[in-house]
């Protein structure tokens, strides 16, 4: 199941970042951070609170581009191409690179306008196409035999883990190409959180996954490769089984074990 | 002692906030007494929808005032909200917060402008402008309708972009995620979260529009007619009270104090109309 992760050359790198240095203001957040996300993996981020994570995984959707001062140098290829390249439209990237977010953040609109929100801003008026997608991408978030009658209720009366299912599926409604998850369980309970993390399992058939989490079971249960970060760089990355198991630095084993963080 | 002092503080504050109360009560009543009883005697329907205004002849059908009345506000709407809104969304979503530190304030300055300056400068500038550019007296539902739509520009700025704000940042960050350009953002997610607020602004604006005097006797022309075009000269109801106040006397008095029941119960309407939609705007962060 595991692939060896020094036959790097063997399977495609989706993302590829080099010397990743960000910085608000005059605060370096990120140190010539270095990493690769496979097709089809689960790329897990971990470390302490202000370690960086968060700020990474925004860098690879470019969502840090809101926040004014930010900096950013090297580069973060997508498929090989430089997402911050210039000539790089900043909406087509995050139509390919999409994103789920801590709290679950529905629009306050129905259930069915948050579904085809994205394809509507991508100029897809077509109602029986809409409806099409729709279905199909609340099946893929298994929340078509939930929501299926509840199509025009307002998103913000559901649960919290369907309001978060349902944000997956706004997001497959565009057919991105990677999911981005910052901490997409934290607001959730350990039953919505194991359905969460299902979930995750089966899209990573389809999709290439990079998720924060602040919880290292979690990053453990789920993904393929772990990296660890502490104030602002990557300490190790690698086979999620082998960052456990036996991690070759330190800070990683120290963190790891509970030492601190 | 210094519980006493306490006390004290506590009656004295009391005591002054009663005051504001009974001060709105006591004019309410004073409003009512010396306008309902006409209003029974002559009858709602013959007051508000007739429309002979003679009170030397013991005719007072208000209707071309009323009519005056809702066009001006409506004329200012049409003016004042689009601006408004354009305004305070450039202000809260393109716009550097440290600038709109300093252009809100500024914004709302425009309200602390008495409303004589604002007549003034529709007198002096707008009013021949209308004249020898539309034609017309020049005075007229127009140039009422612009000065009043300026100034109810900040109440309009001022709510909106604070219910603007008030829309959570994940939703704007939910929605750029998904692709959506800043435009799409905001007029697909921003601007609908924030409608009850913006709605309200509105409201309340029109609520200042209909009860503004001065600034509509100088621009408005005053003649009492049902306005035909937005060239004619209209008087308003407040314009109506304030010129023939001074020389009103029985039942002529008591009609102008019925008018003035008639301003308060609509103002009062919209007013209440404007606090709903403005409790709506309770968001889950």
């Amino acid at each position: 199941m595991m692939v060896a992760y020094q036959g790097a050359n063997a399977v495609s790198n989706k993302i590829e970042i080099n010397s990743l240095d960000l910085f608000y203001g005059k605060f370096q957040a990120l140190k010539t951070v270095g990493m690769s996300m496979r097709e089809n993996m689960i790329t897990a981020l971990i470390g302490p609170s202000g370690c960086g994570k968060s700020t990474l995984l925004r860098c690879l959707n470019r969502m840090n581009d809101l926040i004014p001062g930010v900096q950013v140098k090297g580069n973060v290829r997508l498929d090989g191409a430089d997402i911050y390249d210039s000539s790089i439209e900043v909406a087509e990237l995050r139509k390919r690179v999409g994103m789920v977010f801590q709290r679950p953040n529905p629009f306050p609109l129905t259930v069915f306008a948050n579904v085809v929100y994205g394809l509507k801003v991508a100029g897809i008026r077509n109602s029986s196409r809409l409806k099409e997608i729709a279905e199909q991408s609340l099946r893929a978030a298994w929340l078509w035999d939930l929501l299926k009658d509840k199509l025009d209720h307002p998103a913000l009366d559901l649960p919290l883990d369907q309001q978060q299912r349902l944000c997956i599926a706004r997001l497959l409604a565009v057919q991105p190409e990677v999911i981005l998850m910052d901490e997409p369980c934290s607001a959730l309970d350990p039953i919505a959180t194991m359905k969460v993390e299902e979930l995750m399992m089966e899209l990573k058939k389809k999709y290439t996954i990079v998720i924060v989490t602040h919880n290292m079971q979690q990053a453990a249960r789920v993904s393929d490769f772990t990296g660890y970060m502490l104030l602002g760089e990557m300490i190790e990355f690698g086979v999620t089984n082998d960052v456990f198991t036996k991690p070759t630095k330190k800070l990683t084993e120290d963190y790891i074990t509970g030492k601190y963080g | 002692m210094s519980l006493i002092g306490e006390k004290g503080v506590r009656r004295i504050l009391s005591i002054t906030a009663f005051s504001a109360i009974s001060a709105l009560l006591l004019i309410a009543l004073f409003i009512l007494t010396e306008g309902l009883p006409f209003i029974f005697r002559y009858g709602l329907h013959d007051f508000l929808l007739e429309s002979d205004w003679d009170p030397q002849t013991g005719k007072f059908g208000i209707f071309p005032m009323v009519a005056a009345s809702l066009w001006v506000t409506f004329g200012a709407m049409v003016v004042g909200a689009p601006l408004g809104v354009a305004g305070a969304i450039f202000l809260s979503e393109f716009v550097p917060k440290s600038v709109m530190r300093v252009v809100k304030p500024t914004i709302e300055l425009l309200a602390a402008i008495p409303s004589v300056v604002y007549g003034f400068i529709g007198v002096m500038v707008l009013a021949p402008l209308i004249r020898t550019q539309l034609g017309g007296p020049g005075l007229s539902l127009l140039a009422a309708s612009i000065i009043l739509g300026i100034m109810i520009l900040p109440t309009v700025i001022s709510i909106s972009i604070d219910s603007i704000q008030a829309v959570p940042q994940s939703y704007r960050e939910g929605s750029l995620a998904l692709g959506a350009t800043t435009w799409q953002t905001i007029h697909m997610v921003t601007v609908k979260a924030a409608k009850s607020g913006i709605i309200a602004s509105i409201i309340l604006g029109m609520g200042r529009a209909i009860g503004e005097t001065m600034a509509v006797i100088m621009v408005a022309g005053n003649s009492v007619r049902i306005p035909e075009s937005p060239l004619d000269s209209v008087r308003s109801l407040t314009a109506n009270i304030a010129l023939e106040m001074s020389y009103a006397t029985g039942l002529h008095r008591q009609a102008l104090f019925a008018t003035g029941v008639i301003l308060f119960v609509g103002i009062i309407i919209l007013n209440s109309i404007a606090i709903v939609a403005l409790r709506k705007r309770v968001y889950k962060k």
